[in-house]
């Protein structure tokens, strides 16, 4: 039923096999990719080449593979994407669900707390808590590095967990009130029962929504702080999709445009997709369309 | 004779859905004379409240409405929009189920009924807000003076609907319809609500058609009444012969599973309502019905004069003769 | 209402208070302000040094060093940027007033062509109108502001000047460079483009709310009613659909406002727009912390204060929510 309704929103199924395909050559990018992620197409003078036969999307500012270089680095921002937004979600479902659930001093400081990091601009809670977390050494064997990506990972994932708190949050209290709710409580279900077979079950609609538009996020923040260089540094001119966004800015002027294009048009057309594919998740899963006649 | 206010003729409605043309209206033949209150019955999907709503014009784009409608002499089967809006709050007005929602919670009460006034006589906003409270008072509303200040949501649903009638003979219509006007109040609130209307239509000399699906209602107030099942009228009667004599097997089926006292089983009609999408051929009724023959089927019985009432049940005396 | 906005506004303070002692508290821990002095000052002696400590209140003792900081801040006598001294107001000043300009001038054409775009759409759901404001709404959402902003300069100023010789629009900066005094021509072209990249994002997420919004009450029962009156159809539209959609598109409009002043960092970079965003991001390389904390308080009291008149104007325009 869901699934019909999700596969009557064209762009979605589109953005479905855009998407698949994407990680299929992601995946196999060994094979896919042309070149490594440092190595020059050719002999210099090798920078700054307009796409051509042995460099397809052109060539950056050392002379090497723009298209290669593109697949890595999408390789990359999708598994930072994916593991926050997966880390954030499970986190965020707990958090919320326990504070819609049980309300009280629990759920007021979930509340002041997520008003409290959303009152400021994104960006700059990003950078400062970069920081702050960054500075803290006895978390540095965990976490890893400032400029790793297992780092960026838990960043965004100690931020992203608040947005899906508040809507898991908004479906616990919504459900709470409702009589099969009030059926197993009736009958003697434990409240952690209620929330793992009543609850979570009935809010999986808004927690997929959530997480499509989690892994977005973190593409789009990861490229945003790629772009003022606080992003990603793995060594050996590793590279990932905010990262080559980034340098799309100082290609401009000179009039490189394939160093600006590709990797923008990467972006839009990965955060289109996902967006799409959430859209109409949203819509497959909205109770309100769910009228079994 | 008194004037003919409403005349309905073969109205037909049928909604453009995603799964194909719905009717729901299948040619209705309606009179409605001046004074009188009517009522037409039936359960949801009978078409009743679509019907009214096609006169008033009401109804969304997808809406095809054919036939005729005929109020005071103007037919309002595909009239101009200008003239459907000088009609409607003027000539004919509408109340409806739910009190609540049919008010808005950001104007006060005595603004949206003013609104009702400016828009069809030249009045001054203090005038009109003096009227509004006056109609306040006339449909039993305390302090109307101060009330009138107030928003919807500070009403009661019982004072609420007083609120929606005041609203709708504002202007003293010569039709009201009423859409299950008290299906959403409290029993003991039913009673005030069909009492004002009652008393609204004595001073205003209005028509009244009064849809519903509770028989007990209708017995309070009305004078005739119309049977509607699956988008067509299946019986007219007098208030008393609809209720001794019914001459359609569905109106006995209604009146049957009505619960009254010294009965211990209700008795419910067997089967659902038809699917509006694919109706059966002829009789609607007939997969429920315990007298249906083959000739039920055959084409969309027309209704006939049976006594007093008028019936669309092929087999009427017969079914008559039987109870 | 009175007593409600006087409460709020007593509550202020003491948030005000708590939330700026995190900010001390994450940004001395976040960039390190002592190291960030000796950094930019090689050679500043020990006396110095230990100036620059306690004019920011930047005891070992975090309680006591945030309350020296707050008796300086609030008396005015701010400290003033490891960079070669400079004052903080002056150039705060100047960076709130660009954005505020830039802010304004983009949210009133956004919200406004939003809106017009929303109504539109919604009045004929699921029409061609309806489909084509929906996925380039949709586009305008998925499409980051930078990647617009991006192919925006690529356009205008890049390959605008190669095929016509002149630039446009500019891309950089409030006036061209070495400008002096005030000129509300130049400066206007040089806001054409990062207020139309700004204002693409804002239309496109309040083209969406309006639709959705007025989807909502359209679908309503006292529109129906409102029609059964008679009245026109316009007055349908506006006195009782418009009225009742506007009123959460409004409450979120008050928040979006309140957080224009720290919210464009992004475009301001790129167009080397010398507001806010600038202002932050430079301080923030540097560590620069005399220049951060202001601009945080700045940013704080906004947020505060636009949140309050969110529920205030909520309250205002719907009867039914009541203030406690």
């Amino acid at each position: 039923m869901a699934f019909n309704r999700f596969v009557s929103h064209k762009a979605a199924v589109v953005s479905v096999f855009v998407m698949a395909i994407l990680v299929i050559f992601v995946a196999l990018s060994p094979f896919t990719a042309r070149y490594g992620v440092n190595e020059a197409v050719q002999a210099p003078p090798n920078y700054f080449l307009t796409p051509r036969a042995n460099a397809w999307l052109g060539t950056d500012d050392i002379g090497r593979d723009l298209y290669s270089r593109l697949i890595y680095g999408v390789r990359v921002s999708l598994v930072i994407g994916l593991f926050s937004a997966v880390i954030s979600v499970v986190l965020g479902c707990l958090i919320g669900a326990v504070a819609g659930f049980r309300g009280g001093r629990f759920d007021d400081v979930v509340m002041r707390v997520t008003d409290l990091f959303l009152a400021f601009p994104f960006l700059v809670t990003l950078l400062v808590m970069r920081n702050v977390l960054g500075s803290i050494e006895w978390l540095r064997p965990i976490i890893g590095d400032l400029s790793s990506v297992r780092f960026i990972i838990v960043l965004f994932a100690v931020f992203g967990w608040m947005g899906v708190a508040r809507i898991v949050r908004g479906q616990v209290l919504a459900l709470k009130e409702r009589e099969f709710i009030e059926a197993a409580r009736a009958v003697g279900a434990s409240r952690w029962y209620i929330v793992r077979r009543h609850l979570l079950p009935n809010s999986i609609g808004p927690i997929m929504v959530a997480l499509t538009f989690s892994v977005v996020s973190a593409i789009i923040s990861e490229a945003t702080l790629a772009f003022f260089g606080y992003g990603p540094q793995a060594g050996d001119g590793a590279t990932s999709l905010g990262i080559l966004v980034g340098a799309a800015k100082s290609a401009v002027n000179p009039g490189f445009w394939w160093l600006a294009v590709f990797p923008c048009l990467t972006l839009v057309v990965i955060a289109l997709s996902i967006n799409f594919i959430g859209d109409a998740l949203r819509d497959a899963t909205d109770p309100r369309l769910q009228r079994d006649s | 004779m008194k004037e003919k206010v409403l005349e309905v003729r073969d109205l037909r409605v049928t909604f453009n859905t995603p799964l194909g043309p719905l009717a729901a209206v299948r040619g209705v033949d309606l009179d409605v004379y001046g004074g009188e209150m009517v009522a037409v019955v039936g359960e949801s999907g009978s078409g009743k409240s679509v019907s009214f709503l096609a006169a008033m014009g009401l109804l969304p784009r997808t809406a095809t409405v054919e036939g005729s409608v005929v109020l005071q002499g103007e037919q309002l089967v595909g009239a101009a929009p200008k003239k459907l809006r000088s009609v409607r709050g003027r000539l004919m007005s509408m109340i409806f189920q739910d009190p609540l929602s049919a008010l808005n919670p950001v104007h006060k009460i005595g603004a949206q009924i003013s609104e009702m006034l400016r828009a069809h006589q030249s009045m001054s906003e203090k005038a009109a807000l003096a009227r509004a409270v006056d109609l306040l008072e006339i449909v039993g509303i305390p302090q109307p003076g101060d009330r009138a200040q107030q928003y919807p949501h500070e009403f009661s649903g019982g004072m609420r609907q007083r609120v929606v009638i005041a609203m709708a003979i504002a202007n003293s219509p010569k039709l009201l319809i009423a859409d299950e006007p008290t299906t959403a109040l409290d029993v003991t609130v039913q009673a005030q609500i069909l009492e004002v209307i009652q008393r609204v239509q004595a001073q205003f000399g209005t028509a009244v058609v009064l849809i519903t699906h509770d028989l007990g209602v209708v017995a309070r107030v009305c004078e005739r009444v119309n049977v509607m099942y699956a988008g067509r009228v299946v019986e007219r009667a007098n208030i008393m012969d609809v209720f001794d004599q019914p001459t359609h097997p569905y109106t006995r089926g209604l009146l049957a599973s009505l619960p009254q006292t010294g009965v211990e089983r209700l008795v419910p009609i067997n089967g659902f309502p038809p699917n509006m999408l694919k109706p059966p051929s002829g009789c609607a009724f007939r997969p429920r019905c315990t007298h249906a023959t083959d000739a039920c089927g055959a084409s969309l019985p027309e209704l006939q004069p049976v006594g007093d009432s008028m019936s669309a049940c092929i087999r009427a005396r017969e079914v008559m003769a039987k109870a | 209402m009175l007593r409600y906005v006087l409460r709020r506004l007593a509550w202020a303070v003491p948030t005000l208070l708590f939330i700026t002692f995190l900010v001390y508290i994450a940004l001395r821990t976040g960039t390190d302000p002592v190291a960030s002095y000796k950094r930019v000052n090689a050679r500043a002696t020990p006396a110095k040094i230990q100036q620059y400590i306690d004019a920011n209140g930047l005891d070992p003792n975090y309680v006591r060093g945030y309350f020296r900081w707050l008796g300086n801040f609030l008396t005015f006598d701010w400290p003033r940027s490891i960079k070669g001294s400079r004052e903080v107001w002056p150039a705060l000043k100047d960076a709130l007033a660009n954005t505020i300009r830039l802010g304004i001038a983009a949210s009133a054409v956004g919200i406004v062509v939003g809106l017009m775009l929303g109504v539109f759409a919604a009045l004929r759901p699921g029409g061609r109108r309806d489909v084509a404001v929906n996925t380039a709404a949709f586009v305008g959402i998925s499409v980051p502001p930078y990647v617009s902003a991006i192919l925006f300069q690529l356009l205008f100023a890049v390959y605008w000047s190669r095929w016509f010789g002149s630039t446009l629009f500019p891309t950089a900066g409030v006036y061209p460079p070495g400008h002096t005094g005030f000129d509300l021509a130049l400066m206007a072209k040089h806001m054409v483009l990062p207020t139309f990249v700004v204002a693409i994002q804002i239309i496109a997420v309040y083209s969406r709310y309006m639709r959705s919004s007025l989807l909502d009450v359209l679908s309503s029962e006292y529109m129906r009613t409102a029609r059964s009156k008679g009245i026109s159809e316009r007055r349908v539209l506006f006195k009782h659909g418009l009225r009742n959609a506007l009123i959460p598109v409004v409450t979120i409009a008050a928040l979006d406002v309140g957080a224009i002043v720290g919210g464009l960092i992004i475009t301001e970079n790129i167009f080397s727009y010398p507001g806010m965003g600038m202002y932050f991001l430079t301080a923030f390389g540097d560590g620069d912390f005399p220049l951060l904390m202001p601009w945080m308080v700045i940013i704080v009291f906004s947020t505060l204060m636009f949140n309050l008149l969110a529920d205030i104007s909520y309250a205002w325009l719907d009867p039914r929510i009541r203030l406690e």
